[in-house]
Formats: structure tokens, C-alpha cells, sequence
């Protein structure tokens, strides 16, 4: 597997008061590690996006939980500033005709970048390494 | 094969004539001779003398579940109790039981309108049934018992329950046909497959004899594929004795047995008497039962009647499978909505799970629904753009079904609530 290809957890959040919170509670049941996290709403719903301590074990916790997660392949690009790197980044990959589906940006302890949800991430980590920009690895979160 | 051709192709005309003699007779039986019906049709203005047309039977009352409720156990016999040889019992859904009563003849009628229905079905004296529905106060068990046992197929009283050993003697029997609810039949499939049955290699199954709770087509075309067989729709309830019409093997609705039963469908809101071929509340007589008539009951059952004679043969009318009950419509802005309509749109997405709840309120003066429908885990997607755009299908299925627009939240499942007995899926917070 790319180093480069983070494992991002998707959950869905109803969005009734009390819903997140109720999944936060799950999570912390579970024992589960968030170390970023963006959520995604519309007026009934919600998509909580989620990077974890060992995503597989974690999966298989929520699901037994009756929580609907699924697995997704982000990548992520170091940044200094943000406006700078998402102008740098998008560009990149439009030259390389990638879609960018949806992008959210993190804090680590280690490491600040730019989380992106694309339609090859394989593909995306070639275009923007050419770019000259530099990827996070799924190690260093 | 028919199992008496003399009534199951009797032309139209003979049929209304045979069913008018035979309410004359019935309704001057019951205004002379039992004083519940006596005072009913005093109470209504009518006597004897005004029934002379079949149409005349709009001159008198309904009766509803609850006149049964009221009368418990037995203030509704007609008959002296050392007539009466069989008793069922319901317990209700909503509290008070009701007890239905029994004579020879009542048996015999009931054994014998099977006796048509499972030859209608394709059964024969070669067949093995294994009869899956309860045996006891339920009607099902040992009315589709003796129907199978006239015709003289092979019956196997398995009951309800003990699901692998249900399997196994399917198996080791070889039983050609299974009478029984669509969703044991949903569990016995199941667990066929958790056993390592391979259902068409292994079954010798060739009928699923399916009723006492809606189903629809999408479930047929799903357990037929599933099994091989041929699921045939059985209507009956115990008011009008059990279990008692199926559909032919053309598969166009149960063919009613015109002799035993006369049926009228009303317009759910003005009450008026539909022609043949329009959806509506279906109303049944019992020309032939002597403990515990049934007059203009109202069984609270959608359907369509068919007079026209149906591709197997028979002139027997035909009502369409049951798509929803009377008490349970809902008037939204001033269109009729029934709830099964929106369960069988909702069950034929694919995205969507088992559960569903339908709310109505009011914003204003305008009415709103929203149904709430918990979504399959594998129809997820971390997309908002595709979750919103599941939900607009739904919404789009929805609308075209039920001609008014809707609102469709999705849920997680295990979001909405479950329920053990009947489910009660709808709330409805309107201020009449
Ligand atoms: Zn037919």
C-alpha cells in the first residue's frame, strides 16, 4: 500500500440534537483514537469524516454498534499557509484532470496539511509530487 | 382442474341470481329467528320484504370488528350451542378478544372453499403440504388442514416454529407445497442458506401458499426466484371463517367463491358502492354460515373486485391482493395516502432497509409528511452530493406513486424504532 494513501473513516450522522454527540460517545465506548476529524451536513444528516489509530479494528467495533461507516482513501498535502497550498494543490491536480471531491484541513501534533477526498488518489499523489508539493504520510498523523 | 366446476364457471348472471335467492333467504332466516340481527334491522328500518334485488343488501347495516368486540364470547350465535362444534379466538391487536363459532355445515363450507382454492393453485392428491401456519386458536393451521386433506394431498401439520427441523422434513418428505406467512417464509429461506441448503437443488418445493399478512409483488418475484416455486395469495380472515381463497396458478388475485361469499367494494370516504374494476374498502356477506353470520361486515381491507372471467376458466370473481386496510388512510391535502402504498414503493429501492416511519403534521394549513427510511449500510456514501441525491430519488419514487411531494429523511440503521407486535409506523400529529 502507498504510503502516501490515508485511511479515512466516513460515518454517518443523523442530524437530530444529540446525534454527534451520541457518535462521539460510541467512538469514545469503542476506544477509538480521532486524530482529525471534519464534519459534512445537510439539513437532515451529517458525514463525519474521521482519521483513526488502526481504522480495520475500528471499523469492525462501530459496525457491531450498528453505526454505518465506511472506508475511504484520502491523501493529504503539507502546508504552510492555507489559502496558498489549496490554490498550489488544486491547481495541480486540475492540470492532471483529477477531481477534488472534498478537502478539509488538519492540525496534527507533527504535521499541519490539507486532507483531500479524489477520484484517483494514486494518480493525485503522482500530479502533485511532480508539483513539487509534499505529502503526508499516514504515519506521520 | 377445477374441484367444482358446476359454481367455478358459472356464468355471471346465474351467480347474482343464485347469491340473490340465496340473501332472501338468509336475511329472512336471521330478521325471524335471532334477535341481534332482528333488532339490527328494525334499528335500520328494513325487513324481509325490502331485500328482493342483490342491490337491496345496501338497505342494510354494517357490521364492524368491534360488534364482535361487544358480543364477546357469544352474543352473536345464531345458533344453539349444541350445534356449534368448533371455536377460534383472536386476541385483538387493540385489547378485547373476539371468539368466532362453528357448525358442521360452517366447516364444511370452509373445507370446501379451500378445496377449490388449493385445486386452483395447482394442488393435487399427489402433493405434499406442509402447513406452517399456526395450529390452535388461529384459523390458519387447521383450516388449510382439512382444505389439503379433502382434496386428498398428503398433509404435513407442522405448525410454526423449530425452523431447521422445518427444513429437514421438507427435505426428507420431499413436500411439493408449504402454506405459510410471506415473512416465515423470508426466515426459512434465510436459514436455508446459514444450513447450506441449495433451495432449488435440494427442495422439491413447487407451491408457497402465502397469507395472513400483506405482501406484495416485488416479494413474490424475490421468493419465486429464491425458491422456484410458485407463491400463490391466499385471503381470508376469521370472521369469515379462516383462510379461504387463493389465487389460481395465472396469479391474478384470489378467486372468490361466489356461492359462500358476496362482496361489495365502497368508496373509503362517501361509503357508496363501487362498480367492479375500482379500488376500494371491501365489504363481505356470508351467504352460508349458520353460527355466526356475517352481514355487510366491513373487513377495513383495500382491493378491486373482477367480474370479468379470469384466463384459467373460471367465472369466479377475483379480488386484487389487499394494498392496504381503510383505518389506516391518511387524507394529505386532500389526497388519499395508505401507508402500504408508501411501504411497497419504499421496499422496491434498493438502498433502502426494513424500517420506516411516516410522520404528519401540520405547518400552517398545509399538511406535511415526512417518512423517515433507514438506508442500507452498503448504500452509504462519504459524498454528501450522493446522499443527497439518494434522498431526491426517494422523494421522486415517492411523489410518482402517491401523486402529492413528500419529505424523506434517511437514518441510520437501528435509528428508527422496532416494534414486536404490529408495528406502528405512522404518526400522525394533525389537530382535526
Ligand atoms: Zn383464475
Amino acid at each position: 500500500m502507498n504510503a502516501n494513501i490515508i485511511t479515512q473513516l466516513s460515518i454517518f450522522v443523523n442530524n437530530a440534537p444529540g446525534s454527534l454527540a451520541k457518535t462521539a460517545k460510541v467512538l469514545e465506548e469503542c476506544g477509538i483514537n480521532m486524530k482529525a476529524c471534519n464534519l459534512a451536513e445537510s439539513t437532515e444528516f451529517g458525514i463525519l469524516r474521521a482519521i483513526v489509530d488502526n481504522p480495520d479494528e475500528a471499523i469492525a467495533k462501530l459496525q457491531a454498534k450498528n453505526i454505518i461507516v465506511k472506508k475511504t482513501d484520502i491523501i493529504g498535502v503539507r502546508i504552510a499557509d492555507v489559502p496558498g497550498a489549496l490554490f498550489g494543490a488544486s491547481q495541480a491536480l486540475g492540470v492532471a484532470g483529477i477531481n477534488i471531491e472534498y478537502g478539509y484541513a488538519f492540525t496534527g501534533k507533527n504535521v499541519q496539511g490539507l486532507f483531500m477526498r479524489v477520484d484517483s488518489p494514486e494518480k493525485a499523489i503522482d500530479a502533485l509530487t511532480k508539483a513539487g508539493l509534499e505529502l503526508v504520510k499516514a504515519a506521520e498523523i | 382442474m377445477m374441484w367444482n366446476p358446476r359454481i367455478e364457471t358459472m356464468p355471471l348472471d346465474q351467480i347474482k341470481e343464485m347469491q340473490r335467492v340465496q340473501l332472501k333467504k338468509l336475511v329472512n332466516n336471521l330478521y325471524s329467528f335471532n334477535k341481534f340481527y332482528h333488532d339490527r334491522m328494525r334499528a335500520a328500518n328494513v325487513s324481509p320484504l325490502d331485500i328482493n334485488t342483490l342491490e337491496d343488501i345496501q338497505k342494510l347495516p354494517f357490521m364492524y370488528k368491534q360488534d364482535l368486540r361487544d358480543n364477546y364470547p357469544d352474543k352473536m350465535f345464531t345458533v344453539d350451542k349444541s350445534e356449534i362444534v368448533r371455536y377460534h379466538m383472536s386476541s385483538g391487536t387493540s385489547g378485547k378478544p373476539t371468539c368466532v363459532a362453528y357448525t358442521r355445515n360452517d366447516l364444511d363450507y370452509w373445507t370446501e372453499a379451500l378445496a377449490r382454492s388449493l385445486t386452483a393453485a395447482g394442488l393435487t392428491a399427489d402433493d405434499t403440504l406442509q402447513v406452517a401456519y399456526g395450529y390452535g386458536l388461529f384459523t390458519g393451521g387447521l383450516g388449510l388442514h382439512y382444505g389439503a386433506e379433502k382434496i386428498g394431498a398428503t398433509v404435513l401439520p407442522a405448525g410454526t416454529g423449530n425452523t431447521q427441523r422445518q427444513l429437514e422434513m421438507m427435505q426428507d418428505l420431499g413436500c411439493t407445497a408449504i402454506a405459510c406467512t410471506p415473512s416465515y417464509l423470508t426466515h426459512l429461506i434465510t436459514t436455508a442458506k446459514q444450513m447450506g441448503i441449495d433451495w432449488k437443488r435440494d427442495m422439491n418445493l413447487k407451491k408457497c401458499i402465502l397469507g395472513a399478512e400483506p405482501w406484495s409483488e416485488t416479494m413474490r418475484a424475490k421468493f419465486e426466484a429464491e425458491t422456484g416455486a410458485k407463491c400463490i395469495d391466499i385471503y381470508g380472515t376469521s370472521e369469515q371463517a379462516g383462510p379461504m381463497f387463493c389465487e389460481c396458478e395465472a396469479q391474478h388475485g384470489p378467486h372468490i367463491c361466489p356461492d359462500i361469499m358476496y362482496v361489495e367494494i365502497l368508496d373509503p370516504e362517501t361509503g357508496e358502492v363501487l362498480e367492479p374494476g375500482n379500488k376500494g374498502e371491501l365489504v363481505c356477506t356470508m351467504l352460508k354460515k349458520e353460527a355466526m353470520p356475517m352481514i355487510r361486515y366491513k373487513m377495513k381491507d383495500i382491493t378491486t373486485l373482477h367480474e370479468e372471467p379470469c384466463e384459467c376458466g373460471r367465472t369466479s370473481p377475483r379480488i386484487e391482493r389487499i394494498t392496504g386496510r381503510s383505518d389506516d388512510m391518511l387524507i394529505i391535502r386532500g389526497i388519499n395516502v395508505f401507508p402500504s402504498q408508501i411501504e411497497y414503493t419504499l421496499m422496491r429501492i434498493p438502498q433502502v432497509g426494513d424500517q420506516y416511519m411516516i410522520n404528519v403534521s401540520r405547518e400552517g394549513d398545509l399538511d406535511q409528511m415526512i417518512i423517515q427510511v433507514e438506508i442500507k449500510p452498503e448504500a452509504f456514501s462519504d459524498k454528501l452530493e450522493e446522499m443527497q441525491m439518494l434522498r431526491a430519488f426517494i422523494e421522486t419514487e415517492l411523489k410518482k406513486y402517491l401523486n402529492i411531494a413528500v419529505t424523506v429523511e434517511l437514518k441510520a440503521p437501528g435509528e428508527l424504532p422496532r416494534f414486536d407486535g404490529k408495528a406502528k409506523r405512522v404518526i400522525d400529529t394533525r389537530v382535526f
